[in-house]
């Protein structure tokens, strides 16, 4: 700790920081630019000058810029200064000099740092009587749009995209006051983090193209605070609504998950909300017309519930609350998860591995300080993006704690840690495979099949800890790369193995599980993060249920004839033809869906199920984080969350149980006594009659206009705005303006703050956890008695006449929900089927033309892309993709000969 | 040939810690324009075996500064000379591999260097084991692709790691984090000539070279209308005065005398008053100017003064790197001040705009030093000048221009 | 495409530097040797070839002004309008480029034969004023001698 004397008073500020940071966290407004608490500082725009004195005697003194200035002892400043105060006044009337006069009809209004800034200042008036520059736009995908006559030159997106995102393709041109921030030339921007641009960027340069849409000012969102649905890490989002239409999706701070940052599937996946493919209207189509009023349908739906027997289907995207509803509904024992028997074995093994294992899960935060990192059969990038980002940070820990501590630069004076550290990286090995975006920071690639990347896991546990089985017939060059990773691993202070389900391929899982136990069994602080396919499959997981195979068997054995498929569409989970035989054995379908599917058009009853910015519920993220999401906006009556129509549901039948719920607080009270380990459910938020003297916690800002006239067009009297029964958040602007529990937060405002640099008012310590600390709960803790796994895998073996498909991911395209976003769907890339070079070159295929196999009887035609790293003898079938339909992967494909071709001549093998 | 001697002496009679010594008692200050001890500057450069290697010595041979012409007579005339002197410096510093970034101008100079580096290699004093001393050094002719800012020394750095010539804020300093993050030292190429001189002809004589507290020689120049412009090396301390009328030759017919900058574009006016002040570090900055680059930039009667500035800051605005915002967004608004003054357009309220400026593009206020360098020849013509600005905005045209009516701006 | 003797020219800088980025500057220089500018097609092949991407190079060719990226003629004329020069009367010189080759700053003549450009100090400013053509120097100038000098050029 220092003391220094700000405007002649002491305050006990944390060492080594930079001065600005110590006076953001003692609350002061000091204003900024170029400073991002994630990046450090670089001193270029000017505009935190302070003034620092040699002394007590000293009155003069002299400007500093205090991002660049480290916090010692007896330190003597002053913001207040009459200099300083005039220069910082200056910088904006520079700044303005070019500045365009867009404010009225800018995206940033409202929420901008340099409106802010610029009435922190003080300058009022633009002096400047000159022309302005100005510049031409570029195209840059469907995500972002770009103004860049309203660049303040602050080097923020440039440094984020390039220096903390590893981004390739948007730079800075020019010199001098022609300086120029955009690609080489239009074009779609590359990296999957671009849409943190529009938040970086602290003018409207970079804003979101998908909120353009349907424009709204940030003050007059109704806003809540969300859980993104997209993968399974589970990063706060920030949901904002207007006139009953999803407007945006922004960041919500977490110190421990996402921090600062979201990845353009999260941010821009949420158009599939507004979708004219929504389920808006119950449907009972045995009978006309088919769409009906809720009691119709919910009435239809018990009948058909009492009169069959029925099963569940539960989804690893709907929430916890819903699945766990369905369970109660159908019993135990005719409830079943809807993934694929593969993915569920897989689920189950990363949910045993975590809680047996001896190493802890790390949040995103503390993978980010991990100095040596191994990751096993995962494309991060495309399976959990935010996790690659996290892992790109981290591999930039090992120089920061050598040779930059060594020089005695501070971690936060970006540029000079940069250039000391050239390009030294950490250790980060990668075994995969595919090649992967984060291949190019690794230390050492290895590609091979799943079972060759679980076998030099195993080799390398084994050579941590003796215990852990041997590998043998391990060629030399393998048994020397096991080597280099086991003598990293070891040498680290906090190594990390990344593993997951996406490979299909549960040896790998049992390799990294080994590697980690032996790493903690030498007693090294180890941790092991495994990813999983989707928003709550960990949720699922820990609420157990039965595979899909034996959902499919009941009905065909005639044990059930009724099932209830809740957000799932089944032609994701199981092959076409077992899944129509399934289908048509059922009497009744009922299903509960947000957007129309394959799944739905069976459906006898279809109940239209809220999205999560519509619905209150639970999620659990991949490191066993329960997180709470908020419904962001009144709906319909007959558009509601699904457990509610299954809660209702029970009532009708009469379940006991079901009948005591009155509310959401009852089923969260419910899970949390029935399931010891969802105990903590009940604790990551405050129930929904909590208050803050007296007050609710208001979901719009205090500026929010329109109200009374708003539905005017409906009904000229204003109604009464509705109450949330399910939380503490109101719907209005009524209710506590100070800080919520930080898993409440709705949105992030502060006066003088409007734009997101507001978040820092909110935490502890500026770039660090939220007062009262981060949203969510851990629920696993490694229990460490796990023995280790002796299911070392043989080498794989190729077979004539077949390629073993393995499953790959895209960040676009593979998962469900965000790939009814138009603008993601832009990004979606078209079918197709990897082939290793080599075979390709063998079976005289070029890159595009159509190879065609079948997949245990389902038919596929799919274009040829090469590739030097999968291996030979398999190929990589895209997940999830349209136009690509679903088989269990990994799994041997059939070359077919026999295909008629349509246009293409006949290849030979 | 008697060249290379300073080379044998300090590889075998000398350490490098007494070349540093040696040095640094010769005050030998640094000529690129900021004056700074150059034994002192040495001194930050971490020696010894757990210093991280490799280390740079650079010689900036980037002379941009307008008005600045007296490196070229070295590089063109004698570069065995600067290659001696780097082979010195590097020694001092135990640097293993050197650069001279050239300009791209100077094509001559680039021939003779390259020309000349090839010479030192063969004749052994470049390379590995040089004279048998077990010291090694590589050499390398770097030419650079323009942009003034590449004669800052961070920003020289960042361009030869192949980067834009954006400079670096210190700490951490070149010494401790330099060329491409190792210990660096950039040195002006007139600083690194003395050094072989010194080593060969030791303390007293280079003190007793000069006239005044700063020591030794220097390559001063005069240019603008005088009889005879040009560069002459002499004794440092020499006045004024002196430079302009018996070097110089004086004014040239039909020409007064009205102002000078001392030492190239980015340095403050003197004026008659000043003209026996002695050309030395010292005595100009009590002048209230600068030495910098000692090649001085006559305005005579002819010349407005407020064309002469505006053609001084269009310079330091196009040459901004930008990063910084008082630089890149104060210049280009003083330029147009100045071009609307010119033009006749200008407004009082224009130099009140002018006077924040020199106040406030301080040194420390912005990123480097170009935006300050602009502000003195500026600061110093309102001072010495202001009644020529205002008279273009009274009279709404340029006094020393051939038009007379005023032109309304379009 | 860059040429084999491109290639090599560009692997001898490599060598000189820890990374083949590094040497991106020299690289670029290379190519503009051969054909007098830099084109994207160029920049792009220059790109590759020492691992940048385009963005990443063009950052750095457009922040230099003698990195050409736009087409410019067989000569290039860089006339100094720096303080020395501007006091001893390079308007004189500028006004009649402007008018015997029908050019102003930045254009290039219709046959092709020269680029026109303005440069900050050539550093011969006791010989005001001054100008390069292509690699050769020309000062103390007056006006009368500049159409031999230009006719010099093809």
């Amino acid at each position: 700790m220092a003391t220094i004397y700000i405007d002649n008073k002491p305050y006990e500020v944390k060492a080594g920081k930079n001065l600005l940071e110590a006076c953001l966290t003692l609350g002061m407004d000091v204003p900024y630019f170029c400073w991002h608490p994630a990046m450090g500082s670089v001193g270029a725009c000017r505009q935190c000058a302070v003034k620092v004195y040699k002394d007590e005697n000293d009155t003069k003194g002299k400007l500093f810029m205090s991002c660049m200035e480290p916090v010692r002892d007896n330190l003597r400043i002053s913001i207040a200064d009459l200099e300083a105060k005039e220069f910082r006044a200056h910088v904006i009337g520079w700044l303005m000099t070019n500045h365009p006069h867009d404010c009225a009809v800018c995206d940033e209004g409202g929420a901008c740092h340099l409106q802010d800034m610029t009435v922190m200042s003080g300058h009022n008036y633009r002096e400047y009587r000159f022309d302005k520059r100005t510049y031409i736009n570029q195209y840059l995908g469907p995500f972002l749009n770009h103004e860049m006559n309203r660049c303040i030159q602050c080097y923020r997106c440039v440094r984020y995209y390039k220096d903390y995102a590893g981004g390739k393709d948007l730079d800075v041109f020019a010199a001098h006051n022609h300086l120029y921030f955009g690609r080489a030339e239009d074009g779609v921007l590359e990296s999957e983090f671009s849409g943190n641009l529009a938040e970086v960027c602290p003018t409207g340069v970079f804003t979101d193209k998908t909120l353009k849409q349907h424009y709204t000012r940030k003050w007059d969102l109704t806003m809540a605070p969300s859980v993104c649905h997209h993968c399974s890490l589970g990063c706060n989002t920030v949901a904002g609504e207007r006139y009953g239409t999803l407007r945006n999706i922004t960041n919500r701070y977490n110190g421990e998950v996402n921090g600062y940052f979201l990845c353009d599937r999260g941010r821009f996946g949420y158009e599939f909300v507004n979708s004219a493919g929504r389920v808006r209207k119950p449907l009972v189509r045995s009978q006309l017309p088919e769409a009906t009023d809720k009691y119709t349908a919910l009435r239809a739906a018990a009948s058909a519930i009492k009169a069959g027997r029925t099963i569940g289907i539960g989804s690893p995207r709907a929430s916890l609350e819903s699945n766990y509803v369905l369970r109660k509904l159908v019993g135990e024992e005719n409830f079943y998860h809807g993934v694929s028997d593969t993915e569920h074995d897989l689920v189950d093994m990363a949910l045993c591995i975590l809680r047996e294992g001896a190493a802890r899960t790390p949040s995103l935060r503390e993978v980010e300080k991990a100095d040596a990192v191994f990751i096993l059969g995962e494309d991060l990038t495309n399976t959990a993006p935010m996790l690659a980002l996290a892992v790109r940070q981290a591999v930039r820990q090992q120089p920061l704690q050598e040779s930059v501590a060594e020089a005695k630069i501070p971690v936060w004076q970006d540029a000079a840690v940069r250039e000391l550290v050239q390009n030294d990286k950490g250790p980060l090995f990668i075994a995969h495979y595919t090649t992967t975006k984060l291949d190019e920071l690794a230390t050492k690639t290895y590609f091979d099949t799943p079972d060759a990347v679980a076998r030099l896991g195993f080799a390398v546990a084994n050579l941590i800890q003796p215990d852990s089985p041997e590998v043998g017939g391990l060629a030399g060059e393998q048994q020397a790369l096991a080597q280099q990773i086991a003598d990293a691993l070891m040498a680290a202070n906090n190594p990390l193995v990344i593993s997951g389900t996406s490979s299909g391929n549960e040896r790998v899982l049992k390799a990294a599980a080994n590697i980690a136990n032996a790493l903690c069994a030498r007693e090294k602080a180890a941790g092991i993060i495994l990813t999983v396919p989707e928003c709550n499959s960990m949720g699922l997981a820990m609420l157990g249920g039965h595979k899909l195979a034996s959902a499919f068997e009941a009905v065909l054995n005639g044990y059930a004839d009724t099932v209830i498929i809740l957000e799932n569409d089944l032609h994701r989970r199981a092959g076409a033809i077992t899944l129509a035989k399934f289908l048509n054995s059922c009497k009744q379908i009922i299903v509960l869906d947000h957007l129309h599917n394959a799944t739905t058009e069976k459906a006898n009853i279809l109940l239209p199920a809220s999205t999560f910015s519509e619905a209150d519920g639970t999620l659990i993220n991949n490191e066993g984080r329960a997180q709470r999401f908020y419904q962001v906006y009144p709906t319909a009556e007959e558009l509601q969350e699904s457990w509610r129509w299954l809660a209702e549901l029970g009532t009708i039948i009469a379940d006991e149980q079901i009948s005591n719920w009155h509310g959401y607080d009852d089923i969260v009270k419910a899970i949390a006594e029935e399931i010891p380990e969802l105990s903590g459910v009940a604790a990551t938020t405050p129930a929904s009659d909590f208050r803050i003297a007296g007050q609710r916690i208001p979901r719009e800002p205090h500026r929010f206009s329109g109200r009374t006239s708003m539905l005017a067009n409906h009904n000229v009297n204003e109604p009464k705005p509705p109450t949330d029964p399910d939380s503490p958040l109101s719907y209005t602007m009524e209710g506590y303006r100070g800080q919520p529990p930080s898993s409440m937060i709705p949105f992030f405002w502060a006066p003088g703050w409007n734009s997101v640099q507001s978040t820092n008012k909110y935490q502890q310590e500026v770039g660090g956890h939220l007062k009262g600390g981060d949203p969510g709960v851990r629920l696993i803790e490694p229990a460490g008695k796990a023995p280790f796994s002796t299911a070392v895998p043989q080498n794989f073996i190729q077979i004539e006449g077949h390629l073993y498909m393995l499953p790959l991911h895209h960040t676009f395209g593979s998962e469900e929900l965000s790939s009814h976003s138009p603008s993601v769907r832009e990004r979606i890339p078209a079918p197709y089927v990897a082939l290793n070079a080599a075979d390709a070159v063998r079976m005289k295929l070029d890159e595009g033309q159509l190879l065609s196999f079948s997949i245990e009887g389902d038919r596929y035609q799919l274009p040829v892309k090469t590739s030097h790293a999968i291996p030979s003898g398999t190929a990589g079938l895209p997940c999830g993709l349209p136009g690509v339909q679903f088989a269990e992967l990994p799994a041997w494909a059939l070359l077919n000969r026999d295909i008629k071709w349509k246009k293409q001549p006949q290849t030979t093998f | 040939m008697g060249g290379y001697q300073s080379v044998r002496k300090v590889l075998k009679e000398m350490t490098p810690a007494e070349v540093q010594t040696l040095v640094k008692d010769s005050k030998l200050r640094g000529r690129g324009g900021a004056g700074f001890s150059a034994g002192l500057k040495w001194s930050f450069v971490p020696i010894g075996p757990d210093a991280a290697t490799p280390k740079y010595l650079v010689a900036n041979a980037d002379e941009m500064e307008p008005g600045t012409f007296k490196d070229r007579v070295l590089l063109e005339g004698n570069p065995h000379q600067l290659i001696e002197g780097m082979i010195v410096a590097a020694y001092a510093i135990q640097a293993s591999i050197s650069y001279v970034f050239l300009r791209w101008a100077y094509k001559l100079a680039a021939q003779e260097i390259t020309k000349a580096i090839h010479e030192a290699y063969e004749a052994g004093y470049l390379g590995e084991n040089i004279l048998g001393s077990g010291f090694n050094l590589e050499m390398h002719l770097h030419t650079g692709v323009g942009r003034y800012m590449c004669g800052e020394e961070t920003a020289l750095l960042n361009a030869l790691e192949g980067k834009r010539a954006n400079p670096r804020a210190k700490p951490p300093f070149p010494q401790v984090s330099g060329l491409f993050g190792k210990p660096t030292i950039v040195n002006n190429v007139e600083t690194l000539c003395n050094l072989p001189h010194i080593v060969n002809n030791g303390l007293e004589w280079y003190w007793g070279l000069s006239k005044s507290a700063d020591t030794g020689t220097k390559l001063y120049g005069v240019s603008g209308r005088v009889k005879t412009p040009g560069c002459w090396e002499l004794p440092m301390g020499v006045t004024i005065r002196e430079l302009l009328e018996e070097y110089a030759g004086g004014m040239q017919n039909g020409y007064l005398f009205k102002g000078l900058l001392p030492g190239g574009a980015s340095t403050d006016f003197l004026v008659e008053e000043h003209l026996d002040v002695p050309m030395d570090y010292g005595s100009i900055q009590a002048a209230g100017s600068r030495l910098g680059t000692g090649t001085m930039i006559i305005l005579d009667d002819q010349t407005c003064p407020v064309g002469f500035v505006h053609n001084l800051q269009h310079f330091f605005a196009q040459e901004s790197c930008g990063f910084c915002t008082p630089c890149r967004e104060g210049l280009p608004w003083v330029e147009k001040i100045l071009l609307a003054l010119d033009k006749g357009e200008g407004k009082p309220e224009h130099l009140l705009t002018l006077d924040f400026h020199t106040k406030y593009l301080g040194p420390g206020n912005t990123f480097c030093a170009l935006a300050p360098g602009a502000m003195e020849p500026l600061q110093s013509a309102l001072k010495y000048f202001r009644e020529d600005f205002e008279r273009h905005i009274h009279e709404h045209h340029c006094p020393w221009s051939k038009s007379k009516a005023w032109q309304p701006s379009i | 495409m860059l040429t084999a003797e491109e290639k090599h020219q560009i692997d001898h800088e490599i060598g000189l530097v820890p990374s083949p980025k590094n040497a991106c500057i020299e690289a670029l220089k290379i190519v503009q040797q051969s054909y007098g500018w830099v084109s994207d097609e160029s920049l792009k092949d220059v790109a590759e070839y020492v691992g940048m991407s385009t963005a990443e190079l063009d950052s750095v060719a457009t922040f230099y002004n003698l990195i050409f990226r736009r087409p410019v003629g067989r000569h290039v004329i860089l006339l100094c309008d720096s303080i020395s020069c501007y006091v001893m009367g390079y308007e004189g010189i500028r006004d009649h480029l402007y008018n015997s080759l029908n050019i102003k700053y930045g254009q290039t003549t219709e046959d092709g034969r020269f680029t026109l450009l303005p440069n900050c100090c050539l550093g011969t400013c006791d010989c005001a004023p001054a100008l390069m053509i292509d690699n050769d120097l020309y000062r103390n100038l007056t006006v009368e001698q500049l159409d031999e000098i230009l006719n010099k050029y093809t």
